[in-house]
């Protein structure tokens, strides 16, 4: 399962790419991997002001339903709308071009709750005993 | 994954292992859910040919005149006239007409039976079945000797021909014979499904069973497929599943299946059931469509204008349609067309009522294929 280094994680799976103020937000393939096929992504809006750990977006694959969480506080910058009409790009790509949304960070500091790459591959090893 | 010791293993557990399959419990058995994917399993169905691993549905063997045995008025299809080597679909009902399982009956011999039943009911159906079989009968519960490996798509046929032989690819809908596969072992070939496509339902002694699932997935046509995509490939057909779409609290007419009761012969249920009819009914099955991706999901509320009018039983992303599509019971007549909405207080999700199959055209009659 590919766990990306310079990426933070949350977890519930969501990863999060820093770049200057802002971050790309995704689910990370563990978590597309045990969803399966990915059906449906209900993302929010821009503009949409998030808090951090709190709803977020949908994602719906065959079996069932799942929240995302927002791994951190701020607004909404853009949205991978790609993903309405190809939500499949979640599984393929899970930390590139499926990736859910772009955010602007209100807190930066917020990332002394995520986990980095390493702490995130040994918290799902122990998920997987 | 921790194994739960009481769930029970089919004789292909090894196979799905090996195939890496993600497994869930499914009716008191560990069954195989999905290998490569149930995106990809499901068109493969439709387009080519899977092999499923069905060995946890109940299998029994009957010997008994169909009429003084009681074993016609123990289900709703008239199986006095079948010819042998028919199948046929009906229901087992209490007295209440309730459904306690559906099944398929196949007639082996003027006083031979096979019973087809739904794994978690197969000791429900056993004391039933016993209790009104009358002594002169023999009933016996074949499911752990016997196994079940169902050969569905619109390739099917010619993969049986190449394995079983020729003559196998002349059975027509609905019908099954005895065949010799590996020199000199007996199989038991029904054309019936539960896809919708073209397909084959095979049993086999328990010790065949590996093998026959070698034999059909090496010529590279055939993929397994799990239990996942046979939800979804069943659904698209409004093939309704027992325990979700069909219960003791619903009868035949609940569930808008009355083609396959027989109201010319005695049945048990019949009484309840035709007051049912006169009464007219509480609530019935209806079929619905999504506007989008979103899937109704199994326990969602089915609401009209914002007023809750049932419950959803069955619910998913259809594949082949590229909408969410839904079953479940609703109080009123609501023909195709209406409007409606399914959700779970959090979510709504707009609905149109739509007759089912949801999906129309398959290979399911054969014709065009090879």
């Amino acid at each position: 399962m590919d766990i990306l280094k310079d990426l933070f994680y949350t977890k519930d799976h969501e990863w999060a790419r820093i770049e200057g103020n802002s971050a790309y937000v995704g689910i990370t393939e563990y978590a597309a991997h045990s969803l399966g096929d990915i059906t449906f992504v209900e993302l929010p809006k821009p503009g949409e002001a998030l808090k951090q750990e709190s709803y977020c977006a949908t994602v719906e694959s065959v079996k069932a339903a799942s929240e995302v969480y927002a791994p951190f506080s701020g607004k909404v910058i853009s949205v991978n709308s790609q993903l309405s009409s190809n939500p499949e790009l979640v599984n393929q790509s899970p930390y590139d071009k499926g990736y859910f949304f772009l955010m602007e960070l209100s807190d930066p500091a917020e990332k002394a709750r995520l986990m980095d790459a390493e702490s995130y591959r040994k918290y799902t090893e122990g998920l997987s005993k | 994954m921790l194994e739960d010791p009481k769930l029970q293993k089919t004789p292909l557990f090894q196979q799905h292992q090996k195939l890496g399959a993600g497994l869930a419990p499914f009716g008191g058995w560990l069954m195989p859910i999905q290998y490569q994917g149930i995106l990809a399993e499901h068109a493969h169905t439709r387009q080519e040919a899977s092999l499923f691993d069905i060995c946890h549905m109940g299998e029994f063997m009957i010997k008994a005149d169909p009429v003084s045995s009681g074993l016609d008025r123990l289900v709703t299809q008239e199986i006095v006239s079948m010819p042998f080597g028919s199948c046929r679909y009906g229901f087992l009902l209490n007295n209440e007409a309730g459904i306690l399982d559906d099944l398929i009956v196949y007639r082996i011999g003027l006083s031979d039976w096979m019973v087809v039943v739904n794994a978690a009911t197969v000791s429900g159906d056993f004391r039933h079945l016993k209790e009104n079989l009358s002594g002169g009968s023999v009933l016996e519960d074949v499911s752990g000797r016997m196994a079940k490996l169902d050969l569905q798509g619109p390739r099917s046929r010619e993969v049986l021909e190449g394995i079983v032989g020729a003559r196998a690819g002349e059975l027509k809908y609905y019908t099954f014979s005895e065949f010799k596969i590996f020199g000199s072992q007996s199989c038991i070939v029904s054309r019936t499904g539960y896809t919708g496509e073209l397909g084959y339902e095979i049993y086999i002694a328990v010790n065949y069973a590996e093998r026959l699932w070698e034999t059909l997935l090496s010529g590279g046509i055939v993929k397994p497929a799990g239990l996942g995509c046979r939800d979804t490939l069943r659904l698209e057909m409004g093939y309704p599943l027992y325990g979700h779409d069909l219960d003791e609290k619903h009868t035949p007419l609940d569930a808008g299946l009355l083609k396959f009761v027989d109201f010319s012969k005695d049945f048990i249920g019949r009484d309840a059931l035709e007051k049912e009819q006169r009464e007219g009914a509480r609530e019935s099955l209806i079929c619905f469509q999504a506007d989008s991706r979103r899937s109704p999901r199994h326990g969602f509320t089915i609401s009209d204008g914002g007023r809750p009018v049932g419950r959803v039983t069955s619910g998913s992303f259809s594949p082949s349609l590229g909408t969410g599509i839904g079953m479940g019971y609703a109080a009123g007549n609501y023909d195709p067309g209406a409007l409606l909405s399914v959700g779970d207080g959090k979510l709504e999700i707009p609905v149109r009522v739509v007759k089912r199959p949801f999906l129309k055209k398959t290979s399911l009659n054969g014709i065009g294929v090879k």
